[in-house]
């Protein structure tokens, strides 16, 4: 196995399994098939795959009407067009009805680098948590991105998964990555002195800051919150009663994401002393997607700077 | 063919718009009264349906993309026995199954739950794809509102009902040419409708959608047509068969008073 993948290239992959188990799956998508991944599940089923061209209120307006007639439907484009330009139907068609529609949205956040500001997202996981009934997903990495994808289209329902553009570092594998249950925080490091939460590609940004900060005798517990909703409240309540501060850390602005789903969380059961890594309230711009990640502050550094923070609190 | 039977039951159907909407104090009865012989048309002819057995398989379905006209619809319903008619006066209360705009699962019958404009049609799109999918009977039809038509999505929505030969799938515009600040050709010219709609691949037929030898005959004739989706741009008039509600813009989202009422179902030939 490389040691690398994007997480919407185990979408691609994962679809193609997926299409053989469940023969009502149908997949959908707005001109970015190549990018998203879908043409992978073309490739195979190609009756089953339906391009909607660069007109994505409408893809979702039919994916609604596909799934209330009885169809699993993975409907994709970028994150950007997914929550926010389609965000109305996304809530009126789908959300209201509970449609079993999998909005699998790819180029989240930075890195989705040289395109620049216009295709960053960094509003998608508050706009679409804010929707009842949704589930929120946001893998972090391909093997993780498999598993939760097969729950995703088990499950019965609307769901909003989260993928990225760029490769990332395995850290689960096959194994490992069955252990993961949607709705539940995974504990990748124990540890007693802080916790950081991570979600999508910060967790593997969480774990190197984590190795260092080990070296300095700060012992850091690391959890991947990969479902943003439901959330899992009691993994949060617990690392704040037992840890005494967390970090939270995402590829998204800090208003309304992960950082602020676990501020709710701990100001009304165990307030604690918080530190928020991620967008923080600014459009992006063109650049490497690891340039952009150091200039924006969304890397290991600033995950080992903001746990410096928190312990002098 | 005699249509006295569909007038008689679409007056009826105009009285339960009115009564239900008053006992609500707010609702939309302009743009419910002017689709109230399709919506008939629909209920009680065309579309293969069974009230007795409302999911049935291969059922016709009906998307109401004009959402606010649900009193129209709620009546039909419960005129063809899908729920009891009694039940008609908890529309838009706490509480109540008929919601202000139509939520599906509450009542039998609602196919979708609406009212955010343009986005049944996009709906109905996909429920007719995947008719054609799973090789099934059923059609699917979708009323929409002539001011709707500027939503950008339905014409996303048609594109796609054209590129994907949906000839299962058959729209309404309920074409009364008033919108809720004025005419749409003062508000924003949704002309010319038919032309529009050839251009995105449509067979196209004209009609008074009030005239119900028009209706099914328009109906029998998008049957008929095959590997296109059909538009029946149907002239109508927005308050239909109400004197004073007539023509009105005003009375596109206001309930009327008591006396307002009791004069409106007398003119519709209902008691109070």
């Amino acid at each position: 196995m490389a040691d690398k993948m994007a997480t919407r290239e185990a979408y691609g992959k994962v679809l193609q399994e997926l299409g053989a188990e469940y023969p009502n799956l149908v997949v959908l998508d707005a001109d970015l098939s190549g990018s998203t991944k879908t043409g992978e599940f073309k490739k195979v089923f190609p009756e089953r795959f339906f391009n909607f061209g660069i007109a994505e209120q409408n893809m979702y307006g039919a994916a609604t009407g596909l799934a209330l007639s009885g169809k699993i439907v993975c409907a994709s484009t970028f994150a950007m067009f997914a929550s926010g330009r389609a965000f109305e139907i996304i809530r009126n068609s789908i959300g209201y009805t509970h449609a079993n529609v999998k909005v699998c949205a790819t180029h989240a956040g930075i890195t989705v680098g040289e395109d620049g500001a216009s295709h960053q997202t960094f509003e998608d996981l508050a706009l679409m948590r804010t929707i009842p009934g949704m589930t929120v997903v946001n893998p972090s990495d391909g093997a993780s991105a498999k598993e939760l994808l097969r729950q995703v289209v088990a499950m019965e329902g609307p769901c909003y998964v989260r993928l990225g553009r760029a490769a990332v570092p395995f850290f689960y594998d096959e194994e490992s990555a069955k252990e993961i249950k949607l709705g539940k925080g995974n504990t990748l490091r124990e540890g007693k002195d802080v916790t950081i939460i991570a979600t999508g590609i910060m967790v593997s940004e969480a774990m190197k800051a984590a190795e260092e900060l080990a070296i300095e005798g700060i012992d850091c517990r690391v959890i991947d919150m990969h479902t943003i909703k439901p959330l899992d409240e009691d993994i949060i309540i617990k690392a704040a009663k037992e840890t005494g501060a967390i970090l939270t850390c995402e590829e998204h602005s800090i208003i309304g994401g992960l950082g602020s789903a676990v501020a709710e969380v701990t100001a009304t059961n165990c307030p604690c002393q918080l530190y928020m890594v991620g967008q923080r309230d600014t459009f992006g711009e063109s650049g490497s997607p690891e340039a952009l990640k150091a200039k924006y502050g969304m890397t290991a550094s600033d995950i080992y700077k903001g746990v410096h923070v928190l312990m002098k609190k | 063919m005699d249509y006295k039977q569909f007038e008689e039951l679409a007056s009826k159907v105009r009285v339960d718009i009115i009564k239900s909407v008053f006992e609500a104090g707010s609702g939309h009865p302009g743009g419910s009264l002017s689709c109230a012989d399709i919506m008939t048309a629909l209920y009680f002819k065309e579309m293969n349906i069974d009230p007795e057995n409302p999911l049935m398989e291969d059922r016709d379905r009906l998307v109401l993309s004009k959402g606010h006209a649900c009193p129209a619809q709620y009546a039909a319903l419960a005129e063809r026995g899908y729920f009891p008619k009694e039940e008609l006066k908890t529309l838009r209360k706490l509480g109540s199954r008929l919601q202000g705009h139509a939520k599906m699962g509450l009542v039998p019958g609602i196919e979708m739950s609406t009212g955010s404009l343009g986005q049944g049609f996009s709906v109905s799109v996909g429920m007719a794809l995947a008719n054609k999918l799973d090789n099934k009977e059923g059609r699917v039809y979708a009323i929409l509102g002539d001011g709707e038509l500027q939503e950008g999505i339905v014409w996303e929505a048609a594109m796609s009902a054209s590129h994907y030969h949906l000839d299962n799938l058959c729209a309404v515009v309920d074409w009364n040419g008033l919108q809720i600040d004025g005419k749409n050709d003062d508000v924003m010219t949704v002309r010319p409708i038919e032309d529009k709609f050839r251009a995105f691949g449509f067979n196209v037929i004209s009609i008074n959608g009030h005239d119900f030898a028009e209706i099914f005959d328009a109906f029998d004739q998008a049957r008929a047509c095959k590997g296109q989706p059909t538009v029946i741009v149907a002239s109508t008039h927005k308050g239909h068969g109400v004197s004073f509600m007539e023509d009105q813009a005003g009375w596109h989202g206001k309930a009327p008073n008591e006396e307002q009422a009791k004069q409106a179902v007398e003119e519709l030939g209902g008691e109070w």
